[in-house]
């Protein structure tokens, strides 16, 4: 799956291809859609500078170290939608998780080794009557302790400002076409309260182990923007 | 001048038109992801700020700061007038520490607002 625009390591290949002629009218596939903008590695800014002389500003004052940034860092990278779609294959696979997840997700997260973090996290468990999208119109709210830190689409103001209004047209661009007798439920997170997709499992997927599911669960699919095909 | 209460703030964009949804999107680069972890370490660890002091200060940017300066702009500019706020280093100290680092890079500094906006 693809999942990582987050990662330090650089190590997919299209990663320094910044000229991509990016057509938009094509269906959304998360294995294909490969775009990338610029990254800010390559020019000194003002802010780049002043999170320069905070960080020394920091360090200086015995409050935290050289380490303790690197180590936060680490962490950031180490969460993944890898880890969210652990956690939607087991609930697949085993009923009485899938019960637990949505009961007290904190609790049954831990189970597959994860965190939640410090905010409450709601599981909205997609049906074939309900389909359901997550987005933070004030900001940027993300269960990031699961999926990692937000694409910069979710963070846009096209996204914030749209998908509440008309979220079967933003949810055509991604390529999801959701049938009309199917109710749209848009979720907007705040600071404290973070949501968590649980997309439907696609139809002949039957026998297949949990690691072969997890696979085919993308990112965006946790956020609601896609399903999961096979 | 009477300020108007019922105004939504700018970041309040819920619901309003706009465009085509962007879906590039970058890697971080090392000096977002250091300041996503400072603001990480500073809330969770150092109980200096909370996430809403975060919020608070991006929203109260003027709207075409709020426009012009990236995701990791907002953050690293509401974070530092937080710490200041707090009393955790003075105005001086950031001032005499940013004219160090500028020194730095004698290639120069591109000016404010133009790395480009959007998130």
């Amino acid at each position: 799956m693809s999942t990582g625009h987050d990662d330090q390591g650089h190590d997919h290949g299209h990663h320094h291809h910044h000229d991509h002629d990016h057509d938009h009218l094509h269906p959304y596939d998360p294995e294909h859609h490969h775009p990338h903008r610029a990254d800010q590695d390559d020019s000194m800014t003002y802010y780049r500078l002043m999170e320069e002389a905070v960080r020394e500003l920091m360090i200086d004052k015995g409050l935290v170290t050289a380490d303790d940034i690197r180590a936060e860092i680490e962490a950031m990278d180490a969460r993944s939608p890898a880890n969210g779609a652990l956690v939607v294959a087991r609930a697949w696979t085993d009923p009485e998780f899938k019960k637990r997840l949505i009961a007290s997700p904190k609790e049954a997260i831990a189970e597959v080794g994860h965190d939640i973090g410090p905010m409450k996290l709601i599981v909205l468990e997609n049906t074939p009557e309900v389909h359901n999208v997550v987005v933070c119109t004030l900001c940027s709210c993300y269960p990031r302790w699961i999926l990692g830190i937000p694409p910069d689409w979710y963070k846009s103001r096209s996204y914030r400002s749209r998908v509440v209004r008309e979220p079967r047209a933003v949810l055509r661009e991604f390529g999801t076409e959701i049938a009309d007798n199917r109710e749209v439920r848009v979720h907007d997170s705040t600071a404290d309260m973070r949501y968590f997709v649980l997309p439907m499992r696609p139809a002949g997927t039957d026998g297949m182990s949990e690691e072969a599911l997890a696979a085919l669960v993308h990112r965006d699919s946790m956020i609601g923007v896609t399903e999961v095909t096979v | 001048m009477e300020r108007d209460f019922t105004a939504r703030g700018h970041h309040d964009m819920g619901g309003l038109p706009a465009g085509e949804i962007n879906r590039d999107e970058h890697d971080y680069a090392l000096w977002e992801k250091r300041v996503d972890a400072l603001m990480m370490i500073c809330t969770n660890r150092l109980k200096l700020m909370t996430v809403d002091q975060l919020r608070k200060g991006i929203e109260a940017l003027p709207p075409s700061a709020y426009d012009d300066m990236t995701y990791y702009e907002r953050w690293i500019s509401s974070v530092t007038n937080t710490l200041l706020e707090r009393g955790v280093f003075t105005a001086d100290e950031l001032g005499a520490k940013m004219e160090e680092v500028r020194a730095r890079y004698p290639d120069g500094v591109m000016p404010e607002g133009s790395a480009g906006g959007g998130c």
